[in-house]
């Protein structure tokens, strides 16, 4: 398990180091092309191949050392040695640098326990009733966490910043910030609006309805402290997360649109729609400025982006209890959606 | 690279290698004709497959829904307190 997570971080790694690794690797293993091909290397590159035969016979006139010169098996096996063991003293080196590095990154993240501030991000639309339970269950489950409630109202007609109004007078208007909107501009501008006045290093992003629990806030800190994840995800589709209030047939669409994800994407996560997820602010403002689409779609943008690009993304399962009963939003044009989404994700990804 | 790339070259791959298995008739002729129709077959049969053991396996909890309901009496049990108006009028 450690030689996978320690492959992992070379994996997030920076490409110039990605690429030093490689290169290192690759020239471990072309030796012996270059012995057998290259009988004589230029004068330049001589003292980079200290025991190559064309050296040893140009400065060491001795008959001994012409003789086991001569015969290829040893020139060849003592020069593999010698250039490997340089090479792979240094790759070794290069490792245990980057593992210690690790190392102190995870007993920093430890230390720093305390220096973490997490914006969380709440769009909202005509939750005058969930806001303040969305609220109250917030600040019950994160108790000892520096954090804020950025709420993004989209003129909601129904009284919801009346409802924030009044929970800022209970909590504190600190804690508390409500950044309204004129009206519904889509949830990407959403994000991008509370990532403004967005004063924390962590942002997470969930739904007002009650269907993202925040019991799961402190699972999400936990694993992005454990590994030092850039993304940790919420996901509905693995075992000790699940679905309540779905019939079989959203069952049965979802089930397929994630199937054919996986085929043509590879994305590297299980729950593509999800939108329950913490990110490094970093991170979102680099993903947020290359996502054009809506809707859902959007999410699975940004998730595969971030994958793409290389960020390092963990996974929490979560528990989504679908209060909206009845009202079905799978029709075809939603599918439709979805095809062209996803053909366009292939496509420019 | 893209990831369009990786799947293309993907094809290439296994079309150089259907291109391969027709010229050399290792297999008689009338088969290798129809690999592609057999390979995106099973495909689609693999894919539906998956799409089943999903549905099978779908994880549920019908119990998050009774302790939601918990949590939101509780929730409005502390706001009412407060001042905070959680009528669903």
């Amino acid at each position: 398990m450690l030689e996978i997570k320690k492959i992992r971080e070379i994996r997030t790694r920076p490409r110039s180091q990605q690429l030093q690794l490689l290169a290192s690797i690759g020239f471990v293993l072309l030796q012996p092309v270059i012995v057998i091909h290259v009988p004589r290397p230029p004068p330049s590159l001589l003292p980079f191949l200290p025991l190559h035969p064309a050296n040893l016979t140009s400065h060491h006139q001795s008959t001994t050392i012409r003789s086991l010169a001569a015969s290829p098996a040893t020139s060849l096996s003592c020069f593999i040695a010698s250039a490997s063991s340089i090479q792979i003293g240094t790759a070794a080196a290069w490792i245990v640098s980057i593992g210690g590095v690790g190392l102190r990154y995870r007993m920093d993240g430890q230390n720093k326990n305390q220096e973490n501030k997490y914006s969380i991000i709440v769009p909202t639309y005509n939750e005058r009733l969930n806001i303040g339970l969305i609220v109250y269950l917030i600040f019950k489950h994160l108790k000892d966490v520096d954090f804020e409630v950025i709420v993004v109202d989209d003129g909601s007609p129904d009284g919801t910043q009346d409802t924030v109004i009044q929970l800022q007078k209970v909590y504190g208007e600190d804690r508390i910030l409500l950044r309204p909107r004129p009206k519904k501009l889509g949830l990407g501008t959403a994000y991008i609006h509370g990532m403004k006045h967005a004063s924390g290093n962590f942002v997470v992003i969930m739904d007002a309805d009650l269907s993202h629990h925040p019991k799961y806030l402190p699972r999400f800190i936990s694993k992005q402290m454990e590994t030092r994840a850039d993304i940790v995800t919420g996901t509905r589709y693995v075992k000790g997360g699940g679905v309540h209030g779905w019939n079989l047939m959203r069952k049965l669409t979802s089930r397929g649109a994630n199937v054919l994800a996986q085929t043509f994407l590879w994305p590297g996560v299980s729950d593509l729609t999800g939108s329950f997820r913490l990110y490094r602010k970093s991170v979102l403002e680099d993903i947020i400025s290359s996502c054009v689409s809506k809707g859902y779609v959007f999410q699975m943008e940004m998730i595969v982006r971030a994958s793409r690009k290389g960020y390092h993304i963990e996974e929490v399962p979560i528990t989504f209890v679908d209060r909206v009963f009845g009202s079905s939003k799978l029709g075809g044009s939603e599918i439709v959606e979805y095809l062209k989404g996803l053909a366009y994700l292939l496509v420019t990804t | 690279m893209k990831h369009i790339l990786k799947i293309l070259s993907l094809v290439v791959a296994i079309t150089a290698l259907w291109i391969g298995l027709l010229q050399s008739s290792v297999i008689p002729r009338s088969h290798t004709w129809l690999l592609p129709v057999y390979f995106v077959v099973s495909l689609g049969c693999y894919g539906l497959l998956m799409v089943g053991v999903g549905l099978m396996n779908f994880p549920t909890c019908p119990q998050e829904a009774l302790l939601l309901q918990e949590d939101i009496v509780e929730a409005k049990e502390y706001l009412k307190q407060r001042g905070v108006d959680v009528s669903s009028s």
